[in-house]
């Protein structure tokens, strides 16, 4: 059935969230991570998401990654359709491994952030953003 | 007139040796491909997907970037300027356009 | 903030619509400052003809996020300036068979301030004008050039970039004399519910204000933040559009953008910000 909150989360192009199986979205985010770091094990913390708690609107949301020492930073959003949101490349005139954007989430969700780090190694943190679906149109 | 337009921020003024922070905004719509139009045909999928910016020559960071990025696509980070140098931001687009902007950077 | 966002989930948990008991109030103690240095005052005692229905009047700005309200304070983070920098290309080229621009005329665009704060405006003939009707008068008379749509990317550009130039500047419609006829229309308009729901816009801007609907939060509904970056729109919603979108939300039959009803709820509606400084371009959710 579609319900009123599924046309809402297409109007803000990300569609159809609730149509793809929770088992299809767990491992399209594993397959992005796997693919990321190779199969390689990855830590938990050594990263940083600041993100709002609650998210006035899914289609606009300020994001903050930081993973100090980090070549690469990985950026998925676990409850989208398809969960790649950006790849983050810190080159040599990188001051820090941070960077700012925003970006869009088809409904309450965990952002994951795979941090690659100088060493090899790979490192994890996420945060869950509550995504206001409401409002009154424009 | 293009509809893309990038607009760039930088201190007014630093040091050698300083951390800046860098503001880039590009006007796009950044369509997912995932919408249909009023008579349910697929919107086909146009974003920006690639940004780069180098400084004096050095990369400072390259992002892939998913429809999941908002419109108008915003990025904020972090460089450390030993000289004065030129900023140099990129952006990719599906349909295959490539916007650059240089900009000069004094250090005191 | 901790409080306040645990406030607005409860509320939000709550769902009801127009509910009595999820009462959250806006953010009374915040400054709108831009870019550290324009104070732009967001609360104001209530201009007199509203008999008393605020305690005092509120920028919606002070419903939103501390993220929606940061975008503003910001002329970089705010991407409703991508538009105004547009209209400035948009204010230099000449067009049509007069091969005229707006500079051609106008000078500068700094001679522009004070005039959205004016509008909507009785023309010389005595019609009720937009700033958009103004400017298609320009160009299709003076210009010799095509009429722009009322939602259309270049007469967003310009809106913009002509509303930026009233910041800070207070609302100043004139709603006595000719005008008198237009406001008295448009005030009936307010007050005339629309739609299945028969909702009318005082139902939920002057009766509900600061209680949620729909999981979101109700302001009081006034216009001087217009034209405005909305979020989920992700590109500039002019004042229209929004009344559009709040009858379409009555499920009523809307008017089309620029409908001469539209034009009198205008000048109604900016006449209850009387007092409030202009903010456009403002950043809503």
């Amino acid at each position: 059935m579609l319900t009123r909150r599924d046309t809402m989360a297409m109007g803000l192009g990300v569609a159809a969230v609730a149509m793809v199986p929770g088992a299809a979205i767990a491992s399209a985010v594993d397959d992005a991570i796997s693919a990321f770091t190779g199969g390689a094990s990855v830590t938990d913390g050594g990263v940083t998401i600041d993100a709002p708690e609650i998210a006035e609107n899914g289609n606009t949301v300020p994001i903050a990654i930081e993973a100090p020492g980090a070549t690469e930073i990985l950026l998925l959003a676990a409850g989208n359709p398809t969960p790649g949101v950006a790849k983050f490349g810190f080159g040599e005139g990188a001051a820090t491994s941070r960077a700012a954007t925003r970006i869009r989430l088809g409904g309450t969700q965990d952002v994951v952030a795979i941090a690659k780090m100088a060493d090899g190694s790979f490192a994890r943190g996420a945060v869950e953003v509550k995504v206001t679906i409401g409002g009154c149109g424009g | 007139m293009s509809d893309v337009r990038p607009r760039i921020r930088l201190p007014r003024s630093a040091n050698a040796g300083d951390v800046i922070e860098v503001k880039t905004l590009i006007s796009h719509n950044m369509e997912t491909g995932l919408r249909r139009d009023g008579s349910g045909n697929e919107i086909p999928r146009q974003i920006i997907n690639r940004f780069t910016c180098e400084y004096a020559g050095k990369l400072v960071l390259d992002v892939t970037m998913e429809p999941a990025i908002s419109a108008n696509p915003y990025m904020e980070f972090d460089v450390k300027v030993d000289e004065s140098a030129d900023f140099v931001f990129t952006w990719y687009d599906d349909d295959g356009s490539v916007y650059s902007e240089t900009q000069s950077f004094e250090v005191s | 903030m901790k409080t306040m966002t645990k406030l607005w989930a409860t509320a939000a948990i709550c769902g009801a619509v127009l509910s009595s008991t999820a009462f959250a109030d806006p953010h009374p103690d915040a400054e709108l400052i831009i870019e550290g240095e324009l104070h732009i005052a967001t609360r104001a005692e209530p201009p007199e003809h509203l008999g008393g229905v605020f305690p005092e009047i509120y920028s919606g700005w002070l419903f939103r996020t501390d993220e929606t309200r940061a975008l503003q304070m910001d002329d970089f983070d705010n991407p409703g300036l991508l538009f105004a920098e547009r209209g400035e290309d948009r204010w230099e080229l000449a067009e049509g068979t007069a091969n005229q621009s707006c500079a051609d005329c106008h000078g500068d665009v700094e001679s522009m301030a004070g005039v959205r704060a004016v509008m909507p405006k009785v023309n010389e003939n005595g019609e009720l004008w937009s700033l958009q009707n103004y400017i298609n008068n320009c160009r299709t008379e003076r210009m010799g050039a095509d009429a722009w749509g009322w939602n259309s990317e270049p007469m967003k550009d310009v809106t913009s970039l002509i509303s930026l130039q009233s910041r800070g500047m207070p609302v100043a419609v004139k709603i006595d004399g000719e005008a008198a006829e237009f406001w008295e229309k448009g005030r009936e308009m307010y007050y005339t519910r629309f739609g299945q729901l028969e909702l009318s816009c005082a139902n939920c801007h002057e009766d509900n204000w600061g209680r949620m609907i729909r999981a979101d939060h109700l302001s009081q509904g006034m216009s001087n933040g217009f034209p405005t970056y909305r979020l989920k729109n992700a590109t500039i919603v002019p004042l229209h559009q929004r009344f559009r979108g709040c009858i379409r939300d009555t499920r009523g039959e809307s008017f089309a953008e620029g409908a001469q009803e539209f034009r009198e709820l205008e000048l109604y509606v900016s006449s209850r910000g009387l007092g409030l400084p202009i903010e456009g371009i403002s950043v809503r959710q």
